[in-house]
């Protein structure tokens, strides 16, 4: 069977160059996407779900005399591109100019980072049904069943305007995530990867099979505040709600939890975050939705709120410099940083658990939402692994609380840092952060499981 | 299209597939919106592919591609037979599907005015109109409005002889004001949250919703918050405007009944539900006022939910979920009734795309009229809430425990609406709270809202899901719980 083939950087040329006779625009900018990915889905044992996708897009950005709009197609014809560029223009031309929009940028010049892993790309149904079943082999000898995914993909983008700018990046993307159920307890872990040979699927069995077990016959523990420990897929999917606020443009808006807030110390002394795609890793290309090359921001420097991040529009808008993180015009966003690096410490989950007298350890968390947005309260539920911990040791299952936690108050009051690792959750991109031993989290109610 | 589909299921028969179905699916949109004065974004799209799905050796697989030759289809159809195989070295239990007859049918949702015919310029003279309007009002730090259109061509041919072709029209217009002051940031927005109002219609449902007209009263509220008393804690009775309404439908009737999830095909991503298949006409899920169908049927409306038959080809019905405070429904596919014994699917199968395969999602899950009036329902709530437009959600993945805050309420003392209060929010166990509704408004206050963003599935699809209800009031509700120290 024929596999397919990513665009590769001479046909985005090539198709850029078609669009090119098509446009009678001041500028125009071309998006090109694509790609291939599979997912192998089980639950009660069983595969239930397999499929396999493969396509490419083509977005086109015209300007006509300060006046933009976006068409995108996934038909590469000749009559489908001139279709494309037809539409941009015709919505570009019914708008008012807007003064404030830039020129496209020049050609930009970074060191490429390279993602591209072919033992991902070449991931077949055959050898994820495998690992499959070593997940199900081991859930049966223990007595439980398995449920999860295993994916694999491969993709590509490039980014080119009439001014001269072509970038290119393509990269492979690799995840299993497994839940062991027993009969009143469940266990979770997942772990990602663009190299698929990082992706250890047995470890990932045992060690949520081991909550599962550890889970059983859960008890009902007060809703109160508590010690708790969260592994680093809690601690993403909270910390995921902060970042959308580290935009220029977020401030200029004000509807950013730091409006008023820049340069305060907002969290303890021991949180240090950047944006840095360059981190080993970190994953995605270096370039922002304008095709230009992303910069290594800090945003927190112990504690010290230090920097947004700014498109090249909200970086004029603002009087600042840009740095790389601005989303595909137009758009109502601006930007965000997408490649969060939160520094680490050196304490393992086991040490934190060992110094701890009384607490709870959390190793996921579910449905999670913003409650306020400038105190950055958020609501959500723990899930797959939630327990007791005394005397230093994880004793037993609890009934999953709900918690209603200010993230400013949170990153204030954490105790211990576990090393920085690459995280996966469910409700936030994939960051570099540690585990976090943190005083006083206010959990308000307990569920029925 | 059916050219494309016959490509596909052919040569998946060919290969050895037991049962094959095609989706040819065409979709065009237009999204424009504005922010503070100007254009926000402005863009169509078109998107039209193929996605084959099979049953081959005894086990599930699906290929897409949006390549339309006889080559790239015929490799898709291909490559679904072969993850098909794949799937069946891990199979604990034969697959099994309820029959259907075939069928061949076209359906177009009914519209008045196509709103792809509508000029952009003309869309962008409205938003702008209400931008104007909302931040006339002092304190309003940011507007934001959008128009979303889409239309949606799909033929689904399968090899028991099914072709049915269906396009619907989809239309979503809203907007928000909000204010920041001092430590806190205040939003209104209109008719809804989530994007305001979607609907399965044409550019009517726009003209329909004097967005303009609002705009005032609107912007007013986000700014009068800030000068509000806090939402108290405690247990008070608690009446829900019908668009929160429709959300509480949604998490914690709406995704419980989903036969899926109670089967455990969820369990690591979505989760699963509490409503196991031994509650089934023994559960006394609310009280005896509370009626709740999933109707996928025109006759319900124009939701989200509302089609001529799902994806798998079964014609679009009515089920009783909940009757007179009884469990009585789940939304199945193929499938999924095979597994509990039932002898055929209530149609709830779709997709969200070419290159999804469909899942059990809800369609129009309403909360069927009461008898009472508004003026009847806050006339006789003696110490109450009101809480009006979703502003925070959040279920646990049995759908058993739940939290929402509200953008604005109102307390209620001796039948009259008083004082305004902000920040409200409330909690409680689904079943506890649906036995605790004693009062639902009639007809007249009745709305059919369309959540546009469920999420579910792994890839993940969002789907949009129709919620009818109207006004009703719940005794004894903890309120306040949001913001517990």
């Amino acid at each position: 069977m024929k596999e397919f083939v990513l665009i590769s950087p001479e046909r985005c040329k090539g198709i850029f160059d078609r669009v090119l006779k098509f446009s009678d625009a001041d500028e125009t900018e071309a998006l090109i996407a694509g790609g291939a990915h599979q997912l192998t889905r089980f639950a009660n044992n069983t595969i239930h779900q397999n499929v396999a996708e493969e396509g490419c897009v083509l977005s086109i950005r015209t300007v006509y005399g300060g006046r933009t709009a976006r068409a995108t197609t996934n038909k590469f014809d000749d009559a489908s591109i001139r279709r494309v560029v037809e539409d941009s223009a015709s919505v570009a031309r019914q708008q008012q100019p807007n003064p404030d929009l830039l020129p496209m940028p020049g050609p930009q010049e970074c060191a490429p980072v390279e993602r591209f892993y072919p033992a991902t790309a070449e991931l077949t149904p055959e050898a994820r049904a495998h690992g499959v079943r070593e997940e199900v082999e081991i859930a049966r000898r223990r007595g439980q069943t398995a449920a999860g995914i295993f994916s694999s993909g491969a993709a590509m983008q490039a980014i080119l305007n009439s001014a001269g700018l072509f970038v290119y990046h393509q990269d492979t993307r690799s995840e299993f995530s497994v839940t062991m159920l027993g009969g009143n307890s469940s266990g979770w872990a997942k772990a990602n990867s663009p190299d698929v040979r990082n992706i250890n699927v047995e470890e990932l069995a045992l060690r949520a099979s081991a909550k599962a077990a550890l889970s059983a016959e859960p008890v009902e523990l007060k809703p109160e505040r508590y010690t708790v420990i969260l592994e680093p897929a809690a601690v993403l999917d909270l910390v995921g709600f902060l970042f959308y606020d580290f935009s220029g443009l977020a401030i200029h808006d004000q509807r950013s939890f730091l409006t008023g807030r820049l340069g305060m110390q907002l969290f303890g002394e021991n949180i240090s975050i950047a944006d840095d795609v360059y981190h080993p890793l970190q994953s995605g290309a270096p370039f922002d939705g304008e095709g230009m090359y992303r910069k290594t921001v800090p945003l927190v420097e112990r504690g010290v709120v230090r920097n947004v991040v700014y498109s090249r529009q909200t970086a004029k808008l603002m009087q600042a410099e840009p740095t790389g993180h601005g989303f595909p015009l137009p758009n109502e966003f601006g930007e965000a940083p997408m490649n969060i690096v939160i520094a680490g410490g050196d304490a393992s989950v086991d040490n934190m658990i060992a110094g701890t007298e009384r607490g709870i350890l959390v190793t996921r968390l579910w449905y999670i939402r913003e409650v306020d947005p400038y105190e950055k309260v958020l609501t959500g539920m723990t899930r797959d692994g939630t327990f007791l911990i005394e005397d230093g040791q994880a004793r037993r299952g609890i009934l999953n609380f709900r918690f209603n936690q200010s993230m400013i108050e949170m990153l204030s009051k954490v105790e211990m840092l576990g090393p920085a690792e690459r995280a996966a959750g469910e409700e936030a991109f994939e960051m570099v952060l540690p585990a976090m031993k943190v005083r006083d989290f206010n959990f308000t109610e307990v569920t029925k499981f | 299209m059916r050219t494309f589909a016959d490509w596909a299921l052919n040569r998946a028969q060919i290969l050895g597939a037991t049962y094959a179905d095609a989706r040819v699916v065409d979709s065009r949109e237009r999204y424009i919106s504005s922010k503070n004065g100007k254009v926000g974004q402005a863009s169509v799209s078109d998107t039209m592919g193929i996605g084959v799905r099979v049953i081959a050796g005894g086990a599930w697989g699906f290929a897409s591609t949006d390549t339309l030759t006889r080559q790239a289809v015929e490799q898709a159809a291909s490559r679904a037979v072969a993850i098909a195989r794949a799937s069946a070295l891990v199979q604990e239990r034969e697959l099994a599907l309820v029959p259907e007859e075939p069928v061949e049918a076209e359906w177009t949702s009914p519209i008045r005015t196509d709103p792809f015919t509508t000029r952009v310029e003309d869309n962008i003279t409205l938003l702008l109109r209400v931008d104007a309007e909302l931040r006339r009002v002092k304190g309003v730090t940011l507007a934001e409005a959008a128009l979303h259109f889409r239309r949606q061509e799909q033929l689904f041919a399968s090899t028991i002889g099914s072709v049915i072709r269906q396009t619907r029209y989809y239309t979503g217009a809203g907007y928000s004001a909000l204010a920041f002051s001092g430590n806190e940031i205040q939003k209104r927005s209109y008719p809804n949250s989530f994007g305001g109002q979607h609907q399965l219609r044409g550019y009517e449902l726009v003209e329909e919703l004097r967005l303009v007209e609002n705009a005032p009263r609107v912007a007013e509220e986000a700014v009068a918050l800030h000068g509000a008393e806090q939402c108290p804690e405690g247990v008070r009775d608690l009446i829900l405007d019908s668009s929160q309404l429709g959300l509480q439908i949604h998490e914690s009737i709406g995704h419980p009944i989903e036969l899926d999830r109670v089967l455990g095909t969820e369990a690591n991503f979505a989760g699963m539900s509490f409503l196991t298949p031994d509650k089934l006409n023994s559960l006394k899920y609310a009280s005896e006022i509370v009626n709740v169908v999933a109707d996928a049927r025109p006759a319900h409306g124009p939701g989200l939910g509302t089609f001529a038959f799902d994806d798998e080809g079964v014609p679009a019905q009515r089920t009783d979920i909940i009757r007179n405070g009884l469990f009585t429904g789940y939304l199945t596919s193929r499938e999924t009734a095979a597994a509990v014994g039932q002898a055929r699917s209530n149609g709830s199968m779709r997709a969200e795309g070419w290159n999804r395969i469909p899942l059990i999602r809800m369609t129009n899950v309403s909360l069927l009229p009461g008898d009472r009036t508004l003026e009847q329902l806050v006339g006789s709530t003696e110490d109450g809430i009101w809480m009006e437009t979703n502003r925070s959600w959040s279920i646990d993945d049995k759908r058993y425990n739940f939290q929402f805050g509200c953008e604005i309420g109102w307390e209620i003392k001796n039948g009259r609406k008083t004082r305004m209060l902000k920040n409200p929010s409330y909690g409680g166990i689904t079943t506890e709270f649906w036995n605790s509704c004693d009062g639902i408004c009639n007809a007249d206050h009745w709305v059919l809202w369309g959540t546009p963003n469920c999420g579910k599935g792994q890839p993940q699809q969002t789907m949009g899901t129709g919620h009818g209800a109207a006004p009703a009031r719940f005794r004894r509700v903890k309120v306040g719980v949001a913001y517990q120290t």
